[in-house]
């Protein structure tokens, strides 16, 4: 056979295959899409927007049965392996059949997890399903949706990052429903008030974190004390990495106290200030700290060493302002007082070490980067006066000439042999 | 050694003493207009001042878009006077374009282009694109923002022209973009291409003047007075140009010429860009034009009908050939004021929206 025909075999295969997927008979919408109870027919009509059929997969795949049966009784024959509805209890197993099976999985998406399965069971969600038989938690559907399950990277779905809180607030933030397991249903109005949602919703910053972040998504467990840090160290690595070396970290395990949290909330975290930390009034220091005590002493130091240095931030960037106002060229040490601006932001980061010494690390060299900026701004309005007084004299002088050169020509012009005309 | 015998010395191999006398001799003529002969005296002044600070600039410039930004800062925070040189060549490249269009507009409307001058006001209006292209050209070199995009709008209105367009917009870009490349080509029209062609139609344009001296306007033609050129005249550019660096001076010190911020051509252009006020008639204009004119392209349209302006300005002394024509000096006096109304309007407003 020639090249030429074995194309021509290659194709036409191809070509019939395709219309074969095109035309594939499913008797369970062409029913259900006509049924009148909308819970018989929501089926088909989601499952047009469902992941799992654009990947070809249709009803049977799941629920059994035989899709070219035309008759109710033949499609749902248990002889064909008709599954039906499956149980509460049932679901993560069920959902499990394939998305446990990794050589299975690897056909639709080799890059997709196959643990969720498991993974649920570790979940508070699971256990409770698991062992003790309780049908009023989420299990798989309840999150992802059913029928009309959508990728989690599709604006759409339920579990996009920005959705994902208003999926988990479906049950959390009901008083009622939460009663029964005696758990608060105050966190979504606390998480939309932290800065991690402002970023979120606000900015639309989709890598800040929601409730899965924090809390594991299949194996959703709310962190312990002993853990939290390590949940929030996983985006504020290097603060986490200062605490553990703090004198903090011993006196918050022996007092059982969450590590992060205990000064930043945990579902309402507020945007970090300055005025957290110090002696003065609305300080969390003084939560723990009394006047005369080492930390209370660490705290003041650290607060007062920071003011320090947004006020020399803060004064190099006026004077700066006002000699690029009145024309002066100091785009660079602009540029290089933005060395100030990162030592404060390293001194605020710096904080979690408790160490008044490694703040000062930064802080000093920030200092000095701000007076230069100072030291620059007070140069070029010096240079701007250098610049007006030299203009004066030089006018002066300027002006003396062209008189000097005006009397010439009065001098010239009155001579009679020189005079015009 | 006497001067006398240094002056004999140079005479006998230069005839200095030819160029003595006929300087010597050499009058102007003095009417109640003769205050815009000052004009090209004052715009040759600046274009002096623009030779000696260019070549100062380029001590220290490199011509790169790696370099150029931070040479030019370099020049205006290190460099001792560096400000002050670089100041006074961008507010001298605009008060000579100003003179120039003064002087222009003074010999356009006083009929100074009639027979024999014909030549002298065609190497002039030479003269004027010429300046016009070292401002363009000019305004590139310091690779800040404002210039990238402004070069980068003024290349692509050039580059709508049909049939030459696209081939000049290239040759102009050095490619399809403003890059580097530009920078480099402009800064050799600026202080190499430039400089000679200047130079030849400068020394054409002042042998002619010299020629054919002084054009006296008809209304005066019987009643005017002389001057001599040496001292009298000359001692009153003087005064000029001695104000003139004052006027330089103050500027420099009291107006700083911005450097901006570096030019980045991935960044968004800013926004309400315009080009230099020189340009801004022009740039007004083809704002306003509707986007189609009779089936044609508005701004094609706009740009073809301002080359042929600047093609006519070339003919303007060979078609008002007749001094006598009373006419035709009517019809003339109203196409300039309409043209300078024009351009002083929509500058106004290029500024104002």
């Amino acid at each position: 056979m020639s090249h030429v025909s074995h194309m021509s075999y290659v194709l036409l295969t191809i070509l019939l295959c395709s219309s074969a997927i095109a035309q594939k008979k499913n008797s369970c919408v062409e029913c259900h899409i006509k049924l009148d109870d909308p819970r018989l027919s929501a089926p088909a009509k989601l499952f047009d927007n469902d992941i799992h059929k654009a990947r070809g997969l249709a009803c049977n795949d799941c629920h059994g049965g035989d899709p070219n049966d035309d008759s109710k009784e033949g499609a749902k024959s248990q002889a064909k392996g008709y599954l039906g509805k499956p149980k509460t209890l049932d679901i993560p197993a069920y959902c499990g059949k394939c998305h446990s099976d990794a050589n299975l999985m690897k056909r639709f998406n080799p890059s997709l997890r196959v643990d969720q399965e498991k993974e649920y069971y570790t979940s508070v969600h699971g256990r409770l399903l698991k062992e003790k038989g309780e049908t009023r938690v989420a299990t798989c559907i309840s999150c992802h949706s059913v029928h009309g399950i959508r990728s989690p990277s599709d604006p759409l779905s339920s579990v996009y990052p920005s959705n994902v809180a208003d999926t988990c607030a479906k049950c959390h933030a009901s008083a009622d429903y939460m009663r029964s397991f005696g758990i608060p249903s105050n966190q979504f109005a606390n998480y939309k008030t932290s800065v991690h949602a402002k970023a979120l919703y606000e900015k639309q910053d989709l890598s800040a974190p929601t409730c899965n972040d924090c809390h594991g998504n299949h194996g959703a467990t709310p962190p312990g004390i002993a853990s939290v840090a390590n949940v929030c160290g996983q985006c504020h690595a290097r603060q986490a990495e200062l605490f553990q070396t703090s004198p903090h970290k011993s006196a918050f395990d022996q007092k059982q106290l969450g590590e992060c949290i205990t000064c930043h909330s945990n579902h309402a975290i507020a945007k970090p200030g300055d005025a957290m930390i110090g002696t003065q009034q609305g300080a969390l220091c003084i939560n723990c700290h009394s006047n005369g005590d080492k930390g209370f002493v660490a705290a003041g130091t650290m607060r007062s060493r920071i003011e320090e240095l947004i006020a020399g931030i803060d004064k190099s960037k006026t004077i700066l302002d006002q000699a690029e106002r009145k024309g002066m060229e100091v785009s660079k040490p602009k540029f290089e007082l933005k060395g100030a601006t990162d030592a404060l932001t390293h001194a605020r980061v710096l904080i979690h070490s408790s160490s008044t010494a490694e703040v000062d690390k930064v802080i000093a060299p920030g200092l000095d980067v701000a007076n230069k900026g100072y030291q620059a701004g007070l140069g070029a309005l010096a240079e701007l006066s250098f610049r007006r007084k030299g203009l004066a004299v030089s006018l002066v002088f300027i002006l003396f000439l062209a008189l000097l050169v005006y009397l010439k020509i009065r001098q010239i012009e009155s001579r009679p042999s020189s005079n015009p005309n | 050694m006497s001067i006398d015998s240094i002056t004999n010395w140079l005479d006998e191999r230069l005839s200095i003493g030819a160029l003595r006398s006929l300087a010597q001799k050499k009058e102007v003529p003095v009417h109640r207009h003769s205050i815009w002969y000052y004009f090209g005296g004052m715009t040759l002044f600046l274009f002096v001042v623009q030779v000696s600070t260019g070549i100062m600039l380029l001590l220290y410039y490199r011509p790169s878009a790696e370099n150029a930004f931070e040479s030019v800062q370099f020049i205006i925070t290190e460099v001792k006077f560096g400000w002050l040189i670089r100041s006074v060549h961008s507010w001298s490249a605009n008060l000579m374009i100003a003179t120039l269009f003064i002087h222009l507009f003074s010999v356009f409307f006083l009929r100074a282009y009639h027979k024999p001058r014909e030549i002298t006001w065609v190497s002039g209006v030479f003269l004027l694109f010429i300046v016009i292209c070292f401002g363009f050209s000019g305004y590139l070199l310091p690779w800040n923002k404002l210039a990238f995009f402004a070069t980068k709008v003024g290349t692509e209105i050039a580059g709508v022209v049909p049939v030459v367009g696209r081939p000049a917009l290239r040759f102009l870009r050095g490619g399809d973009d403003v890059t580097g490349a530009t920078l480099t080509r402009f800064f050799g029209f600026h202080v190499a291409v430039l400089p000679a062609t200047a130079t030849v139609f400068l020394g054409i344009h002042l042998a002619l003047v010299q020629l054919h001296g002084m054009h006296v306007p008809k209304k005066f033609e019987h009643n005017h007075g002389r001057m001599k050129f040496i001292p009298n005249f000359i001692l009153r550019d003087l005064i000029g140009w001695i104000l003139a660096i004052g006027v330089l001076a103050a500027l420099a010190a009291i107006f700083p010429w911005e450097l901006g911020e570096k030019a980045d051509p991935f960044a968004p252009a800013p926004a309400g860009i315009k080009p230099e006020w020189y340009f801004l008639f022009m740039f007004q204009t083809l704002k306003w034009l509707p986007a189609k004119i009779a089936g044609l392209d508005g701004e094609v349209l706009g740009i073809m009908t301002f080359n042929v302006i600047a093609a006519l300005l070339f003919v303007v002394p060979f078609v008002d050939r007749d001094a006598e024509n009373r006419r035709l000096h009517l019809i003339f006096n109203v196409i300039g004021v309409i043209a300078l109304l024009f351009i002083v309007v929509m500058t106004i407003v290029g500024y104002v929206t």
